[in-house]
């Protein structure tokens, strides 16, 4: 019988632990099949941060290092500089990426660092109890903004990688979504660009991804797409906001 | 063999090109800058990669993910920078990765000023960063020590799978003597068949420093403290001057522990018999080169550049069996040869022994 769809080696096989409706799970997939379609599995290191990826290190097939939060960046930099040739990748939330990691995520990206980062954006702090985060909508109820967050008080949301494209050695940065079959086909293809990037040695990529996360979010999975939809995609800018000529033909 | 004068920082960056560190990754900060500044110079032609981090606390989990590959990897900092890599330091020891950490430290607390001082005793010995874990540290006193400590650093790092940490004073940092380059010793070290580098041929690796799941918890700790106490048997160093027949002993380390020998030597022509006992492991404690004198001697004497914070190590080292006294300075000054000498006459009231 012809094999239409099977796992993907990328992924070790151990069964997710997300919430019912994180999309995390999408997510770790696409990385998972693009390390396979590139046939970079034994060649590349993951870092994973603290949160609800934290947890990463143990479903993708590649070897994996665990950093503190927000320091993923710093420590996938110490890899790639003692190991040049090896792809190596961060997977963080938008907590650990840009609140307590912002400055590695500013300077990874200034010193055109050769790696790739993935940016899951669901708007909050999910492990710790849906929290406000430096991506929570303005007005959004959190638990730490339970009048909606106050952007007179705290600030208006960071496009993280509005920030990161004005940067010279930021050399690919999209900005995608996996609440459709369409848009995860979109993120996949960008994801495979970031790591092309990274394989040919251009300099930093980063790809972030609209995620969901029903259970803090206080909505079913469904609700949760469409709030989704509905209240994130327009609020951030979105596609791929840098690209450069060598992974265009790809 | 050849003797170069060189400064004190310089002499710690050449042990690290000599003892194979491929990257370090640091932060300039006033009195250490010297090794990050020598190295940028001089690592690359030996095939390294020097990166200056946006801060301390990159700097620090630079050598994480650097250690993580199992390349030889340092860091440099003083006092404020050190206590901003307390994060790092703490993930270090509980993934066990082999890092060489220098911390020359500048008064404080708070950015404190520029001169010397040992007030980073409690924080480099006893922890500093959260939870339970231990750094071998070693205290140099002279060039040559920094020198030679440092190049051994990297293979007790690599020999423990544990940071090391080279605990030195400004005016080490900052001051020139001759000093010996030697080559690597050669050492038989644990292969590192742990390290992350890609799972090609082999089951994918994890190095973390967490599990969620208490049992496993607790194992850890028991290995961490296993490995600790293994360490605390078979590493403890120290130097004794003129110990044998002491009534009493000076105990000081670094640049305290250089100066108690001229007032070692002193004291004697005054007719008073003292030693000097000087630590050169910091943690572990030498508690074995106390051992002997609990019974024997009438007092001891502390020099610190701090307000008094190996005194309570040596204290247990005694077991309070003999009064034990802080003769210190503080904020970047340093005791004179005479002043400590007057405070050991006054404390044990030997004015007169002096005077015959």
């Amino acid at each position: 019988m012809e094999v239409v769809f099977k796992r993907t080696t990328g992924l070790t096989g151990i069964p997710f632990h997300y919430c019912p409706g994180c999309t995390h799970g999408i997510i770790h997939r696409i990385i998972g099949e693009v390390m396979e379609e590139l046939g970079i599995i034994e060649d590349t290191i993951g870092v994973a941060p603290v949160g609800c990826a934290g947890f990463s290190l143990d479903f993708f097939s590649c070897d994996f290092v665990g950093a503190a939060h927000g320091r993923a960046q710093a420590v996938a930099t110490g890899i790639k500089r003692s190991l040049p040739d090896k792809m190596v990748f961060t997977y963080q939330g938008d907590g650990d990426i840009a609140a307590i990691g912002t400055a590695h995520a500013i300077h990874v990206a200034a010193r055109g660092e050769k790696i790739t980062s993935i940016m899951v954006n669901n708007a909050v702090f999910g492990m710790t109890g849906g929290q406000m985060a430096p991506t929570t909508l303005p007005g959004q109820v959190t638990t730490t903004s339970p009048y909606g967050r106050d952007c007179a008080l705290s600030g208006s949301p960071i496009d993280l990688p509005k920030t990161v494209a004005t940067l010279e050695g930021a050399v690919y940065v999209a900005a995608v979504s996996v609440d459709s079959p369409k848009n995860i086909f979109a993120a996949k293809k960008a994801i495979k660009r970031a790591f092309q990037v990274q394989q040919l040695g251009l300099g930093f990529s980063l790809v972030s991804i609209l995620s969901t996360c029903p259970t803090n979010w206080g909505l079913s999975p469904v609700d949760s797409l469409k709030w989704l939809q509905e209240k994130m995609l327009p609020l951030y800018q979105m596609g791929e906001l840098k690209v450069p000529e060598e992974v265009k033909g790809l | 063999m050849k003797k170069i004068l060189i400064k004190g920082n310089e002499a710690i960056a050449e042990a690290a090109i000599q003892a194979g560190c491929k990257l370090f990754f640091g932060y300039p900060i006033t009195p250490s800058t010297e090794v990050v500044e020598y190295l940028s110079k001089h690592l690359p032609k030996a095939g390294g990669t020097v990166l200056q981090g946006e801060d301390e606390v990159a700097s620090i989990n630079m050598c994480y993910g650097a250690a993580s590959t199992g390349t030889r990897v340092m860091t440099a900092t003083s006092s404020p920078g050190f206590s901003l890599k307390q994060e790092g330091m703490s993930y270090l020891a509980a993934a066990e990765l082999p890092v060489v950490v220098v911390n020359v430290n500048r008064a404080g607390p708070g950015l404190g000023g520029l001169g010397p001082a040992q007030s980073d005793y409690f924080q480099c010995t006893k922890g500093g960063g959260h939870g339970d874990y231990r750094l071998i540290v070693l205290a140099p006193s002279k060039s040559q020590e920094l020198y030679d400590f440092t190049m051994e650093a990297f293979d007790l790092a690599d020999k423990y799978r544990n940071p090391v940490l080279i605990m030195a004073d400004g005016f080490l940092g900052q001051m020139m003597e001759p000093v010996e380059i030697k080559e690597r010793p050669q050492v038989e070290l644990p292969p590192k068949d742990w390290v992350v580098d890609g799972c090609r041929g082999r089951e994918k690796r994890k190095i973390v420093s967490y599990s969620l799941t208490n049992e496993i918890g607790e194992a850890n700790c028991l290995r961490w403290q296993a490995k600790y106490e293994k360490i605390k048997e078979t590493e403890q160093r120290w130097e004794e001057f003129y110990t044998e027949d002491a009534e009493y002993l000076i105990v000081g380390y670094g640049t305290c522990g250089r100066i108690g020998k001229s007032v070692v030597l002193n004291a004697r022509k005054a007719g008073i018999k003292l030693g000097l006992i000087r630590p050169i492991t910091l943690w572990p404690f030498p508690e074995k080169g106390f051992a002997p004198y609990k019974d024997k001697i009438k007092g001891i004497v502390t020099v610190e550049l701090n307000a008094g914070q190996m005194i309570e190590d040596v204290k247990l080292a005694i077991e309070c069996r003999v009064p034990v006294y802080l003769c210190n300075r503080q904020g970047g000054m340093m005791p004179s040869e005479n002043e400590i000498l007057e405070f050991i006459g006054k404390v044990f009231d030997l004015s007169l022994v002096r005077e015959a």
